[in-house]
């Protein structure tokens, strides 16, 4: 069947350069047979892709070795949806999941304008389909994940322990689909660019995709920071790692075009900042794309082997080229329709805020490209780390929080003194007693973070505000009570409440960020059963050992041959407070394919991977993690016997013993625990973020849009008959 | 297996081709809305578009007028600035009712030629 996968490879790539010719030979011939059989072309690369990723998908779930990638990531003791998932663990699988979600996406977005913007989709189609065609183009010639070895090996590597983890399976795919997405903007806009069509129609095209890759990057990028913090063993969220920091940046500058094609669809203005920034957003998601397979930087992230390196630059020095010749060419019709009638509007707020995103996305740019411009300047390597970009991300951030608050207190067009005073009293009033309050609590010592909670309460208090005052107007209107007033408003204003409920999900997930950070305690230590640590308002104390053997009883279940842990017991205060919780953080030991390590040293000589266990709550998480000592000389003379005396099918018997010598003599292992403030208030934040992202972009109900519309046209015409 | 491999790599080519050319096929048809030839079949689609983006920006003015009620409603106008802005704002929508008015008789009269 490797022959019927690299078979679609080859036709996707004939359908991928058939496509953009035909789309734009219709687009300046003005033939729409043309142009339309060129969309047509996006749909059968999407059949073809399908057909190509079922068949790699059925050889890992089938345990057919003879396909490379297959017995490169993945093997028999492999988890069965860890298998399906371990597709996208390699380059080539990465790649064809990049390729095939890129299909998709562009066939719905083509499709649902394909009565629409005739001139512009011509090109987008071309365009959409050169990348295709570049994505496919490597796996052809560089990456292909169809390559095959007779005889097939019996066993194959397994998925990297690491990747073994529930958010992990859904991460790739989350990610993946943001940064295909954001190259669906891209195309309409250098499309809208070559047609010389740049009025708000391509915007309003394109918004729902803007906002789809939005929504799907930005949970890709919560997860990941999941992930890090569950799954890593190093307690913390985000590292700032060269790729985390590539899925951000896109993310950044896609919540800033969100916002400024709000003022082109209403005034006519930004343009410029629209099509630039769209244009940026899809450029960088092909750049976070390039990371990982270039090599150019070190990432926990970064897939090893072959570098794709060489094709990622020419296309993204074509994407960046292009996108800055076509602006400057067109920048006669790009200027904007008015002039912003005043400072103190929504307008002039949302400008700053494009000011302020931008500006952190280019300190992150600088900061995670700066050691590949630093050796390419000196020809030394240099690196930032997290202090330097905690430096000048966080003033920024802060910015970036205060002005969510003001955008929904000013009106649009302009505002007046008087009008503002009186709606920046009360959100004003709360962020002040919040303030107050922190500093009589002792929080003054930690400026940053006091400056970001009184940031975060001045949204809720003008977003709380909002809800209040529309709802009493609501009421005034219509006469209905309270409760459904509110929905009424919500259902009828969804872009609006939506966006608020989004504001007031990033100021949650802040909060959280700036109170782990802030106010964490860790220790890292060495315990033996029967002592205690304290760490922060909490006692740990280590009870006893824990061990468990081969994948299919392993602690979590991950296919671990060993897993040695501790069950550690929680306090408030001292040894003698009252329970908190019981944890069983733990190490996950996995087989390897090196025989030089024996019979015995082999069943657990793979990747240590640790179980992080934490008590997860509203006001803080305990978390816990260990780093038994299996190099102990009590635990390493049974291996090394085992791999001395025992042949490999009764290896798993020194397992054994080795797990009851460590149950009844226990080493002293290393603890790493963590009392950390509000951490779940970034997840809860995170997921307000997407549902208020979610009611914004959802669609009226179609008789609600009639009835609407209805309704708007009498008023207008009314208004125009009393004038 | 090679068999089964071949036939169902034809298959799919088979496939490619059928829908990719079938705007092509229907255009040598001489399918209205596909043909090239200009004149009124070839204006359909176009009108059609016309009035899609029509129906866009009054969609989107009528959205304007609604944030500019709520936002006086909640306090963040004053009352000349919302009366002087609603004026506007209507006197937009009611030029984009006219042109989608021309369009949208301007169709109903191809379809009548057409008939």
């Amino acid at each position: 069947m490797a022959g019927l996968g690299y078979a679609c490879l080859l036709l996707a790539l004939a359908v991928c350069v058939y496509g953009i010719g035909a789309s734009i030979y219709g687009v300046r011939t003005g033939r729409p047979e043309f142009t339309a059989s060129g969309r047509r072309s996006m749909y059968a690369l999407a059949g073809v892709l399908t057909a190509a990723f079922a068949v790699l998908e059925v050889a890992f779930l089938s345990n057919d070795f003879a396909f490379n990638t297959v017995a490169d990531t993945s093997s028999r003791t492999t988890p069965g949806l860890y298998r399906a998932a371990a597709v996208w663990s390699s380059q080539e699988g990465s790649l064809l999941l990049w390729a095939w979600l890129m299909s998709i996406w562009s066939s719905l977005a083509l499709f649902l304008t394909r009565r629409r913007l005739r001139d512009i989709a011509g090109y987008a189609t071309a365009i959409l389909l050169g990348f295709g065609a570049f994505f496919v183009s490597l796996m052809v010639f560089y990456a292909n994940p169809f390559v095959t070895t007779t005889p097939a090996p019996a066993e194959g590597q397994g998925l990297d322990p690491l990747l073994r983890f529930p958010t992990m399976m859904i991460h790739p795919p989350m990610l993946y689909s943001g940064y295909t997405l954001c190259i669906v903007p891209l195309a309409f806009g250098m499309g809208a660019l070559l047609a010389r069509r740049l009025d708000a129609d391509w915007i309003r095209a394109i918004r729902r995709f803007s906002f789809a890759a939005w929504l799907f990057l930005g949970a890709g990028i919560l997860l990941g920071a999941r992930w890090s913090y569950a799954e890593l063993g190093w307690g913390g969220y985000w590292g700032w790692d060269a790729v985390e920091n590539a899925s951000l940046m896109p993310w950044l500058t896609g919540t800033a075009f969100l916002h400024s094609l709000m003022i082109q669809e209403k005034r006519g203005m930004l343009k410029v900042w629209n099509v630039s920034l769209a244009l940026a957003t899809g450029t960088l998601a092909i750049m976070g794309t390039f990371l990982v397979r270039s090599g150019v930087l070190n990432s926990i992230h970064a897939f090893g082997g072959q570098t794709l390196g060489v094709p990622f630059v020419i296309l993204i020095g074509i994407l960046i080229a292009g996108s800055i010749y076509l602006v400057v060419s067109r920048r006669e019709m790009l200027r904007s329709e008015h002039r912003l009638d005043s400072l103190l509007s929504r307008e002039s707020i949302f400008l700053a805020n494009n000011v302020v995103l931008v500006g952190l996305c280019f300190v992150i740019f600088w900061g995670t490209y700066f050691p590949l411009i630093s050796e390419a300047l000196t020809g030394h390597e240099a690196s930032v780390g997290p202090p330097w970009f905690d430096r000048y991300t966080v003033p920024l951030a802060l910015m970036l929080v205060f002005l969510s608050g003001i955008g929904p207190l000013i009106a649009w067009r302009r505002a007046t003194l008087a009008n503002a005073r009186r709606n920046f009293l009360a959100p004003l009033a709360i962020a002040f007693a919040t303030l107050l309050g922190l500093e009589l609590a002792g929080g003054a010592h930690k400026p940053l973070a006091v400056t970001m909670f009184c940031c975060a309460a001045f949204v809720l208090g003008s977003v709380g505000q909002e809800f209040v005052r529309g709802t009493r107007a609501r009421r005034a209107m219509a006469g209905e009570a309270s409760p459904r007033a509110l929905l009424a408003l919500m259902r009828r204003n969804r872009r609006r409440y939506g966006g608020y409920i989004a504001h007031v999900g990033m100021a949650v997930l802040f909060v959280g960020v700036a109170a782990s950070s802030s106010f964490q305690h860790a220790t890292e230590l060495g315990l033996s059963p029967g002592q205690s640590a304290r760490v922060g308002a909490y006692t740990v104390r280590y009870v006893r050992p824990t061990a468990t053997v081969t994948p299919r009883y392993d602690a979590a279940h991950t296919g671990s041959t060993l897993s040695l842990g501790a069950l550690l017991d929680v306090t408030k205060g001292g040894p003698r407070g009252p329970h908190v919780a019981t944890l069983n953080p733990s190490e996950g030991y996995y087989a390897s394919q090196d025989p030089s390590q024996g019979t015995v040293g082999s069943l657990i000589g793979g990747q240590a991977v640790s179980h992080v266990a934490m008590d997860a709550g509203i006001t803080r998480d305990v978390w816990t993690a260990i780093q038994p000592d299996i190099e102990a000389p009590a635990l390493k003379r049974i291996v090394e016997l085992g791999n001395r005396t025992l042949p490999a099918q009764d290896a798993v018997v020194a397992i054994g013993v080795l797990a009851k010598t460590y149950l009844e003599h226990p080493p002293q292992a290393q603890f790493h625990l963590i009392d950390s403030p509000l951490v779940m208030w970034i997840w809860l934040g995170g997921m307000i973020v997407v549902g208020g992202g979610l009611i914004a972009i959802w669609p009226a109900p179609s008789a609600v849009r009639r009835r609407a519309s209805v309704r708007a046209r009498a008023r207008a015409v009314r208004g125009l008959a009393r004038a | 297996m090679g068999l089964l491999i071949v036939l169902l790599t034809l298959l799919l080519v088979g496939a490619v081709v059928v829908v990719v050319s079938a705007p092509l096929r229907a255009a040598r048809a001489g399918a209205p809305e596909l043909s090239s030839s200009g004149g009124d079949h070839a204006a359909g689609p176009l009108q059609l578009e016309r009035l899609e983006q029509l129906e866009a920006a009054r969609e989107a003015k009528y959205r304007e007028l609604r944030d500019l009620e709520l936002d006086f409603r909640t306090g963040k106008l004053s009352r000349a600035d919302y009366e002087a802005t609603d004026a506007q704002l209507r006197a937009e929508a009611i030029a984009i009712l006219d042109r989608l008015d021309r369009v949208q008789a301007g169709e109903a009269s191809l379809r009548t030629r057409g008939a």
